[in-house]
């Protein structure tokens, strides 16, 4: 993709200093609405999230070192894995890249000034804060016991702890996510530059797309079905508890109708980013660009056919089963298509062995092996014995942390130089990508042993013949741990004491590469033009350093 | 910690064990072969393609290609659908019990498993069956959704409160076994596991001759359906219950509904609910008056009459 900018006078009067140099005061912040300062703002608020939803995984993962109980009460265990899905879910993985990335890139990479809406934008960041502070708040009063799947009627009527409290946080928190779908949907409908058609989209923005109709589609009934549960816990109208008259089932058709395609949600936007790591760290165009993006909204359709898979022993229909096995093999398919067609984009490149990359490769062989035991989970005859148990627990890692985080990880170091004008240490950042990926398959891979062998999942006890592939989890765990402190140590390291990145570090196509780093407020001095289709990797082609 | 803890599958001890375990190693044969194919090729690229230092980059442009997208859609499309069949086939024999089936009755409260055995044993998480014979297992909750998982037999199924649901297995190997609940439902969900003892079928009968004599759940259901004046309608004015249990019963609607457990559940908790073609409401519902135990115990008795010739047996096939 390549601006020429010769021909076109400025559409603004350009503006000085960065973004960041726009103010330096606390209210600038808070006020802004500037899509970058709001991506800074999630990343920070993110970044908290993901550690205090790992540091509860890191206090379970200990107290499963032994069969017994020993460190924590049976009540505050239940706590502390409900505690980790719900922040992991939805404070951290589902705003991670489209919140932080997205909205720092999506405008940048399709040459506007800003989202369509920048007030709705900032909009959204409060209603995630907010959100947040009600989740914070049924934690420090005693926190929430259901697990972050919130099945009824135990959620509903059972529960002693601060149910209505996360709940209503989560209920909020979805506007949030519905905001920025809208606000993408609309920005890559109408703020393109010119002569940047469809075809020409980087992939990152497609996979954007498809997850913000999951996030407009899907999130709604997020909050109706909460809704629910809100008006038969206060009061007591029978929707889910048979004794008072309604159906327990319907609680969980109704929440995979919406958790499902969340799945999607987070897995779409890493492959977007992973998309443009391999394409950049290879200097190729991606191999199959159409089907890799088509492939995309592909998941993102069938994603909505597909919630009953996880209802396969709940005493849904055997029909039911049947239907829902048959289409979540159907939804494998374009993931398959992607993973091909990366693999493919590798040959005959001229591949670097950046940070970035490296997280990207890692991303294509985890993602790869989560995806494919899910093909064990989609085999009716195999879930009867794996549901709920370990099995599960370690494939949706795989794809949650090993494809999503990963691709986070590799986004964050990508655009990094971008968003700080500051340039990592490489040595430290590959590093730490080789420890986290060392800790994370010795964290996970056990867990599908133990699953295969009939450890249920949300037990704090448990038979001691499980106990040596627990330790083995624990122990990588551990290690996980170290490998995500070490990349928050050295990017803040950086930001004071990197070395200047230059606008475009890694000489990669994107129109975000063709402006300064970090960008102007305005992001571009003139709007770009485009004339080239994406990914136009071509022996001697100059690239914007300026 | 012992060499036993390093097991990489369960014990096979039920019928369907071995062919789960057949389709999950040809599954992770397959996954093998894929990841090593995949991941070599990102190895090997990642090598052979390496950009040396100081090298300016020329990448050979890339054509899509067709012929190979193709190749890579229909392929894959092609072994799913296979996967799908293989899986779909060992679940349809998994949701479906042989007629012949000895029923025991599973009831899941916090943190605890009910069961009851028809000869009228009862037991509190523990699970004694036979060798050999094929066992449906109905379940149901007293409050929160419980599930009864056995890894020996590869299966487990949702207890769910307010309604039936089933789960069959033949016990193939004399042992002692894990069974847990596997759905989360609180405080004290780990500790509601126990154990399934598979016995001979004659030290089977000597277990349930042991200890105080049990009255047989049909039994008490009998004594219950007289102590609760059932019989002033059931039998005189009102729909016969013998040879109801499995046979088709027209409602006053005009549809036609298989008389399963579930069934007689509901009309026993909620008559009104569906009403027998040619009778009206008179019944009272007894929900909230009968316990889960008193209605499995109807429910037995009610089968007991199966076998009962039906007068006006209308022979529709389900």
């Amino acid at each position: 993709m390549s601006a020429t900018t010769a021909e076109r006078v400025a559409d603004y009067p350009p503006h000085p200093g960065t973004f960041v140099e726009e103010g330096y005061s606390l209210k600038s912040w808070l006020l802004t609405t500037d899509h970058k300062r709001i991506a800074i703002l999630y990343l920070l608020a993110i970044t908290f999230f993901f550690f205090l939803g790992g540091a509860a995984a890191v206090i379970f993962r200990l107290e499963l070192m032994t069969p017994q109980a020993d460190l924590v009460s049976n009540e505050t265990y239940n706590k502390l894995f409900t505690i980790h899905g719900v922040i992991m879910v939805w404070f951290f993985l589902i705003p991670s890249i489209p919140a932080v990335l997205g909205n720092f890139l999506v405008p940048l990479m399709i040459g506007a000034r800003d989202l369509a809406f920048p007030k709705l934008n900032l909009a959204s960041w409060y209603i995630y804060m907010f959100s947040a502070a009600l989740t914070i708040a049924s934690i420090v009063l005693g926190g929430v016991d259901t697990g972050w799947t919130f099945y009824t009627p135990y959620s509903s009527m059972f529960s002693n702890s601060h149910v209505m409290l996360a709940v209503i946080g989560i209920f909020i928190n979805g506007f949030s996510s519905i905001l920025t779908g809208l606000n993408f949907i609309v920005t890559i409908h109408r703020m393109r530059a010119p002569g940047l058609t469809w075809s020409r989209l980087p992939l990152f923005i497609w996979s954007m797309y498809a997850t913000s109709i999951v996030f407009v589609l899907a999130t709604p009934v997020l909050a109706i079905t909460l809704t629910m549960v809100g008006i038969e816990r206060v009061f007591h109208i029978g929707i889910f508890d048979p004794s008072i008259g309604g159906d327990p089932l319907l609680f969980q058709h109704l929440f995979w109708f919406y958790s499902h395609p969340a799945v999607y949600i987070m897995i779409l936007p890493a492959m977007g980013v992973v998309s443009e790591l391999i394409s950049c760290f290879s200097r190729r165009r991606p191999f199959g660009y159409s089907f890799i993006a088509l492939s995309s909204v592909a998941i993102a359709v069938l994603g909505f056919l597909v919630w009953g898979h996880h209802l396969f022993v709940s005493g849904q229909s055997m029909y039911g089963g049947l239907v829902f096995s048959l289409l979540s093999y159907l939804v494998a398919i374009p993931s398959a298509i992607k993973v091909f067609n990366w693999t493919a984009t590798l040959h005959r490149g001229s591949i670097a062995w950046d940070t970035p990359m490296l997280y990207a490769l890692g991303f294509i062989g985890l993602f790869t092996i989560g995806g494919l035991t899910g093909l064990l989970l989609a085999a009716l005859g195999i879930d009867v014995h794996v549901h709920d148990t370990y099995f599960v627990i370690a494939h949706f890692h795989y794809i949650m942390v090993g494809g999503a985080v990963m691709a986070y990880l590799g986004g964050i170091h990508y655009w990094w130089p971008k968003m700080s004008g500051k340039l990592y240490p490489e040595w430290w950042g590959r590093f730490s990508a080789l420890i986290i990926f060392v800790g994370f398959n010795l964290t996970f891979f056990p867990q599908f042993i133990l699953g295969y062998l009939g450890m249920p999942r949300r037990y704090h006890e448990y038979p001691p013949e499980f106990q040596i592939y627990h330790v083995m989890s624990t122990a990588g765990a551990s290690i996980l741990a170290v490998g995500y402190v070490l990349p928050l140590c050295y990017l803040l390291w950086s930001l004071k004491y990197g070395k200047p990145a230059g606008s475009n570090p890694w000489q990669a196509t994107g129109l975000e590469w063709q402006t300064h780093s970090p960008p102007k407020t305005h992001n571009f001095d003139v709007t770009p033009v485009v004339t080239d289709e994406a990914y136009t990797y071509v022996e001697g082609k100059e690239q914007f350093v300026g | 910690m012992n060499p036993e803890s390093f097991r990489f599958v369960p014990e096979q001890a039920s019928s369907i064990a071995g062919e789960v375990d057949l389709l999950y190693f040809c599954l992770l044969g397959f996954s093998a072969v894929l990841i090593l194919g995949i991941g070599g090729c990102i190895l090997y690229f990642a090598v052979r393609y390496r950009r040396k230092p100081g090298e300016v980059p020329t990448p050979k442009p890339v054509h899509g290609a067709l012929r190979l997208e193709l190749i890579w859609t229909i392929t894959p499309l092609v072994i799913a659908l296979g996967l799908f069949g293989w899986g779909a086939r060992i679940f349809i024999q998994e949701q479906t019990p042989p007629p012949d089936a000895m029923d025991v009755y599973v009831v899941g409260k916090q943190w605890m498993w009910k069961i009851q055995h028809p000869e009228g044993k009862r037991e509190i998480n523990e699970l004694h069956l036979p060798l050999g014979k094929p066992v449906r297992l109905i379940l149901t909750s007293m409050d929160v959704i419980h599930d009864f998982y056995v890894p020996a037999f590869r299966t487990k199924k949702d207890a769910l409160p307010g309604t039936y649901t089933q789960e069959w297995f033949t016990p193939t190997k004399v042992g002692k076994y894990h069974f847990f609940c596997s759905q989360y439902c609180g405080t004290e969900h780990s500790k509601m596991i126990g154990w399934v003892y598979v016995m001979e079928p004659v030290r089977y009968a000597e277990w349930l001759a042991s200890g105080t004599p049990d009255v047989p759940a049909a039994e008490a259901g009998a004594a219950l359906f007289h102590t609760f004046a059932c019989d002033t309608c059931h039998g005189q004015h009102g729909p016969t219950l013998a040879g109801l249990y499995r046979s088709n019963v027209k409602l006053s609607d005009g549809t036609v509904v298989f008389a399963d457990d579930n069934y007689l559940r509901n009309s026993i908790l909620q008559p009104s609910a569906q009403i027998a073609a040619g009778y009206t409401t008179v019944m009272p519902a007894y929900k909230g008056i009968l316990s889960e135990e008193q209605v499995i115990q109807l429910i037995a008795y009610i089968k007991s009459l199966a076998s009962a010739k039906r007068p006006e047996s209308t022979e529709v096939k389900p």
